[in-house]
């Protein structure tokens, strides 16, 4: 009998089993890094302004932002508009300078025609025959700040704040304040729906990791059962239940416990948001909750009794701590994937189901402003980034129990 | 694990990549084959019926139909990926402004429109606006109101003020979640003269007198965002009166019977454009196509499917009667001078400008609680 030597296996196979991953760490890198990434790098980094104006924005650095700049700045513009035009920049170029200042488009676009057609003597009554607003300081400025390379404009507008003629950093106007309500109203109904499925997971997950395990089976098939099918299926099925003549209205009124112009309002409002969500993340909260509970012998408990607890003791001083892993894993789960919803409150949740995703969904698809959704992509990074640190902090990552 | 808000994505996504993969081993589609993309619903089968069916009978070319909800987000993807697989599309009008001056639109010469039929040029046949750089007009639809009459047992509701009159019409209604149309209502609601209304909005007291007539009903609205929506809202009775577009209204009234009245007081007129996505590989069928569905009988044969209005003058005459249910069709459409007496036309220009700027109003206006 031979003893083996106390190292572990020799750096060649520790080597080889380390590139085993490689493949993951290549597919980590490229689905999830390099789009992450240069999706964030658009939150302040824009450069088709500056590219398209290159002499325009080089002049208008010595300008005082206050008079009207002069004819060199409005040659050098009618120039590059007129290329900007013909390689049918225009348009997108008025977009982006539109966001700083809404009216803008057909400024520039106007602009970019005269230019091509040149009917003044001078550029800038060439400008001004295409509109009438190239005569104004304002849209100069408007350009300067669209021209920024590198700029913070979208965090700007991403936390409410704006800057003013002088440059200094304001708040919006309340009428315009859009952002740090929605993300507030998002915390707070995460926040809820994450206490909704403790209170409603807890007693399932409960029930399952002590009930016999072929009793068990069939239990953990119910959760997940609707895990396993399609979310509009689920949100529609609410809708059908919910509504004003829905299912439980209707019985309600047979049952005649409301009354039949009394129907309760249950959907297209804060409760549908609720309660579809709370449905749909619920399974999240019980399978990590479930595998915490398994583990816990049920003679504790006993134990606790014939030490003289009683029912509430024994439960508050042994058990509850004992599950406190997977109650803190389920809740950041479900805290996490709820602050990034936004289908369902969408379809049941009227008009408090605007959420903070929805804005990103957005300005990605309809208002094409990948900036502005960058940054508000990024500003939810960072909190999710900070929730994780602050659970880091209280409970200790390493005691994640996700199932 | 899948994070269940990104579920609707997931495909799209997929399909990037596919695309991005297939692009090497992607070639040319086939000689005679053309995609075209629509609106879904009843539009896209009245589409279908009145102008893809009689286009690939007459010329052979199989038309690979999809759908999608308007904006730019899908076209820009292909122009930018430089693998455009959409060839004609009907787009809104200000999206067809800003996807012309953006590049993505195919601009359309305007001599290859089919002839009128009263001998005018195509130009004056055309109702005057919906001929743009890249756009050719199609059909004027309307967003009106409707109501369930029997909601509303004694008094009905017969102008736009009453939409915002919840003392005399009590109970929920339907409209769009978007600025567009509830901005110009708001403001026809409150008393402001059709042709006021986008000069009002200029002012930032305009504006504030739009929101604070939508803040008078604000509680008691149900949002919607797809056209199917508002007649399945009414008839289930979750709302009483719902804006919506009025074909989806006629359709409900036509095939399902349902009761629905619609209130043409104010209602704000629209046109869809047809436009080609630049860099489309069949961009001589498409022009092709343009030519065959924006001409006066094709024009007038959708009307036997949707109460769309023609946008060409001299198609009008032709309209008839709606196929399934033989009802003449003359006093469905929102251009029949009944239904025209108090009519805003959308300004799409002005909403090329103000879009961006009206949705994030709209959004804190809708996120303060």
């Amino acid at each position: 009998m031979t003893e083996r030597p106390a190292v572990g296996p020799p750096a060649r196979t520790r080597l080889r089993a380390a590139g085993l991953t490689l493949p993951l760490v290549a597919f980590v890198g490229f689905s999830f890094l390099f789009p992450l990434g240069t999706m964030l790098s658009r939150s302040v980094y824009d450069p088709l302004v500056a590219d398209a104006l290159p002499e325009t924005l080089a002049l208008l650095e010595e300008w005082d932002g206050e008079t009207l700049p002069g004819e060199p700045v409005f040659a050098a513009a009618a120039r590059e508009l007129e290329t900007a035009l013909e390689g049918r920049l225009a348009g997108r170029l008025g977009g982006r300078v539109n966001r700083v200042a809404s009216g803008m488009r057909s400024v520039i676009v106007r602009g970019a025609r005269a230019a091509a057609e040149a009917p003044a003597a001078t550029a800038r009554e060439t400008l001004m025959v295409g509109d009438p607003a190239w005569g104004e300081p304002a849209t100069w400025r408007a350009i300067r700040t669209a021209g920024e390379r590198f700029t913070v404009r979208h965090y700007l507008r991403a936390l409410d704040l704006d800057r003013d003629a002088g440059g200094s950093i304001v708040r919006q106007p309340e009428e315009l304040r859009i952002y740090v309500p929605l993300l507030l109203r998002t915390l707070m109904v995460s926040g809820a729906v994450t206490l909704l499925c403790l209170l409603l997971g807890y007693p399932i997950a409960h029930l399952i990791a002590n009930a016999p395990p072929r009793r068990a089976r069939w239990l953990i098939l119910l959760v997940l059962v609707p895990f396993w099918t399609s979310l509009l299926v689920r949100t529609t099925a609410w809708i059908v239940l919910l509504q004003t003549h829905g299912v439980v209205n209707s019985l309600l009124v047979a049952l005649g416990i409301v009354a039949d112009d009394g129907r309760i309002a249950m959907i297209y409002n804060m409760t549908g948001t609720l309660v579809a969500m709370t449905h749909v993340l619920l399974p999240f909260m019980v399978l990590p909750l479930y595998s915490v509970m398994r583990t816990i012998p049920s003679h504790f408990m006993r134990a606790a009794s014939s030490l003289g607890a009683n029912r509430r003791q024994s439960f508050f001083r042994v058990y509850w701590p004992l599950t406190l892993p997977g109650t803190a894993a389920g809740s950041l789960l479900v805290f996490i994937l709820a602050i990034g919803y936004y289908i369902t409150p969408a379809l049941v949740g009227g008009s408090s189901g605007q959420l903070f995703s929805n804005m990103i969904a957005f300005h990605m698809q309809t208002s094409l402003n990948w900036g502005l959704a960058a940054a508000l992509g990024g500003i939810l990074f960072v909190v999710v980034g900070a929730l994780y640190v602050v659970y880091d902090r209280l409970v200790g990552a390493s005691s994640l129990k996700l199932g | 694990m899948r994070e269940p808000g990104r579920t609707r994505r997931a495909p799209r996504a997929l399909a990037a990549l596919g695309l991005a993969a297939g692009i090497a081993c992607a070639g040319d589609p086939p000689d005679g084959s053309l995609t075209a993309v629509s609106w879904g619903g009843s539009f896209a089968r009245a589409v279908n019926k009145a102008f893809y069916e009689p286009f690939e009978a007459a010329t052979g070319v199989v038309i690979g139909r999809e759908d999608y909800n308007g904006g730019l987000a899908q076209i820009r993807t292909q122009v930018d990926i430089g693998n455009v697989h959409w060839d004609v599309l009907s787009l809104e009008i200000f999206d067809t402004i800003r996807g012309c001056d953006e590049g993505l639109l195919e601009r359309i010469p305007k001599d290859i429109l089919a002839p009128s039929l009263d001998g005018a040029p195509p130009e004056d046949d055309f109702s005057p606006g919906t001929l743009t750089e890249c756009g050719v007009g199609h059909t004027f639809y309307s967003t009106i109101y409707a109501y369930h009459p029997d909601r509303f047992p004694g008094e009905k509701p017969a102008t736009i003020a009453d939409f915002f009159d919840l003392e005399r019409f009590p109970g929920r209604r339907g409209m769009r979640r978007s600025p567009l149309v509830n901005l110009e209502f708001a403001l026809l609601a409150d008393g402001v003269p059709p042709g006021e209304v986008y000069a009002a909005l200029d002012t930032q007291e305009g504006l504030r007198r739009a929101f604070r007539k939508l803040d008078t009903i604000r509680d008691q609205v149900v949002w919607w965002e797809a056209g199917a929506q508002p007649p399945q809202m009414l008839a289930d009775a979750e709302v009483v009166m719902s804006t919506a577009y009025n074909g989806r209204i006629f359709n409900a009234q036509a095939l399902e019977n349902q009761p629905f009245v619609i209130v043409w007081d104010g209602q704000v007129l629209d046109w869809g454009q047809m436009a080609i996505v630049a860099g489309s590989p069949n961009l001589d069928t498409a022009l092709e196509y343009i030519r065959f569905m924006t001409s006066p009988e094709s024009l007038a044969r959708l009307t036997g499917y949707i109460a769309y209005a023609p946008v060409r003058r001299s198609a009008l005459p032709l309209v008839s009667t709606h196929v399934e249910t033989g009802a003449d069709m003359r006093p469905h459409l929102p251009t029949s001078p009944e239904n025209l007496r108090n009519t805003l036309r959308s300004n799409g220009a002005w909403w090329t400008e103000h879009l961006d700027e009206m949705n994030e109003r709209f959004s804190a206006w809708l996120a303060r609680s």
